[in-house]
């Protein structure tokens, strides 16, 4: 039972990391109908500028505004440069030009900073509380916690509440309608592609320190995860992804911690391949889907 | 009338979805405070004409003038803030959004943000059963509902043109004839200036002070409406009726 609730609250601390990346994913596919594969990839340059600017300047919080700044950025150069310059006609077009864009950000980030692992510090405390003899949530986890939950809230209410979330999901549902409207679509895409890209960062910085540290490839796992929680939640619903991406930390603690973690990459495959069969519209997906 | 009153003034327009032009040299003046009804068969590039004017398609050649800008160059977005309003065909309401949200989002361009919420009070008194359904979602709405509502959110944003493509599309004849009569009671309360597009030609006729009809992408006939309504000719030839 101790080892239940421990695996519990692990993989629900795990699961907040994966609800904040599934999150940058879907907030860029409901923007632009991609599935942006390059998103780990950006969230590690980020962590990168972070250590970066944390090893020269000696402040853990300085490294971390500045990763999501960063991501901020990364997120609008990416849709400028780039995706904007996509021919969308077909959905496998910007899939490729991702993973090619995955390609030269690893290559680059290897060339700059060497390929092997750099220790990551967290900023508070790795060891757990113990509460009755019995180990629970150790501060780092209450961190990644309240981190998550700030973003996600605040997510929701830029996009119900605020006039340029408004002009952000009309942009997205009716990009022709919403330009007769005075929205400037393409400043909305812009937006979305950077509110994405920070939240990504954000993510990275939260899930690097507990894992071997910072690496080019140090997200690629992670993004398998996010993305099987994104698509159980849907890829079209953001209240989906947060709860995909607690059933993913679940599941791939439970899994780590009875059936031994070499397990764990197989056993988020099984959950992508299982929702992709049975239910390939998501958990949450809606009644009648928008044709796009 | 002279040239300083035509709030709309279209120039010899040539615009098309490809190698071959739909529109072939296009002319039409749209006097401030009128009502002009586009009338002509299925593929007569009406539609083709509204989106031109409203800058969706970029035309190839000729020139369109609002209130004597030149409006060439001039991005999609920027429109609303030089008066134009353009209600697309099927209505555009977005679907996924409230009615609310459908109408806030008609005046979230305007800096005097009283006066928009303003003109989002006055369309909820204009159109009763917005102002019941404000939280139901667009997609939930009936046929006449959702004409209203993009009527109503283009009137949020205060235009002094209104680009309006079939409102009468699958709509029972009351609802018609309602929306009619309200172009009308705004063109006289209001000094709106209305370009409709319309296959329904007697209800268009009927509202309008100026009819242009149209066929194969060219303009065939302008002339006032009263008077297009009685030119037997004219009606067997182009409009079928």
């Amino acid at each position: 039972m101790d080892r239940f609730v421990f695996l519990t609250l692990d993989g629900l601390s795990r699961g907040a990391v994966y609800a904040a990346f599934a999150l940058a994913l879907v907030l860029i596919w409901r923007a632009a109908r991609v599935v942006n594969f390059a998103q780990g990839a950006m969230a590690v340059a980020a962590a990168y500028v972070a250590y970066s600017v944390a090893t020269a300047t000696g402040s853990y919080w300085l490294g971390f505004v500045v990763a999501l700044v960063g991501g901020l950025l990364l997120g609008a150069l990416v849709d400028r440069a780039v995706m904007r310059h996509v021919d969308h006609t077909s959905p496998l077009n910007p899939v490729i030009v991702a993973l090619g864009l995955v390609l030269l950000i690893q290559a680059v980030l290897g060339m700059v900073y060497g390929s092997e692992f750099r220790p990551a510090e967290a900023p508070f405390s790795r060891g757990a509380f113990t509460v009755g003899g019995l180990a629970v949530l150790s501060p780092y986890d209450l961190f990644v916690f309240g981190a998550v939950t700030v973003v996600v809230c605040a997510l929701a209410w830029i996009f119900a509440r605020t006039a340029v979330g408004l002009r952000m999901r009309a942009a997205a549902f009716a990009p022709e309608v919403s330009r007769l409207l005075g929205v400037n679509v393409g400043g909305m895409l812009t937006l979305g592609w950077a509110l994405a890209s920070g939240v990504g960062a954000l993510a990275a910085m939260l899930v690097i320190p507990t894992e071997l540290g910072l690496h080019p490839h140090a997200m690629d796992l992670v993004f398998v995860s996010s993305f099987t929680a994104a698509v159980v939640g849907g890829l079209d619903s953001p209240p989906g992804a947060v709860v995909g991406g607690l059933i993913v930390g679940l599941l791939l603690s439970y899994v780590s911690g009875y059936a031994g973690s070499d397990l764990t990459p197989l056993a988020v495959l099984v959950l992508l391949l299982a929702v992709l069969l049975v239910r390939p519209g998501g958990l949450f997906a809606p009644v009648a889907a928008r044709r796009v | 009338m002279s040239e300083g009153d035509d709030l709309l003034v279209v120039r010899e327009v040539v615009a098309g979805y490809g190698a071959a032009p739909v529109l072939h040299a296009v002319d039409l003046t749209v006097p401030a405070g009128t009502i002009a009804a586009v009338v002509g068969a299925n593929g007569a590039g009406k539609t083709t004409l509204l989106r031109t004017i409203s800058g969706v398609l970029r035309p190839q050649a000729g020139r369109i003038e609002l209130a004597g800008e030149d409006l060439r160059g001039v991005p999609v977005e920027r429109l609303v803030h030089r008066g134009m309003a353009h209600v697309p065909e099927g209505r555009g309401v977005i679907g996924e959004l409230t009615v609310d949200e459908n109408l806030r989002l008609g005046g979230l361009w305007r800096r005097d943000r009283s006066d928009a919420a303003r003109a989002l009070d006055e369309v909820y008194q204009l159109f009763e059963p917005l102002a019941r359904r404000r939280r139901h979602l667009g997609h939930q709405l009936s046929g006449g509902e959702r004409q209203m509502l993009a009527l109503g959110r283009a009137l949020v944003g205060r235009p002094r043109l209104l680009l309006l493509d079939e409102p009468s599309l699958g709509l029972a004849p009351r609802v018609v004839a309602r929306i009619m009569a309200l172009l009308r009671q705004l063109r006289d309360s209001t000094g709106l200036t209305v370009l409709l597009v319309e296959q329904n030609v007697r209800s268009a006729l009927s509202v309008a002070d100026q009819g242009v009809v149209m066929s194969l992408g060219r303009v065939v006939t302008t002339a006032p409406a009263a008077d297009l309504r009685d030119d037997v000719d004219l009606r067997h030839a182009y409009l079928g009726f």
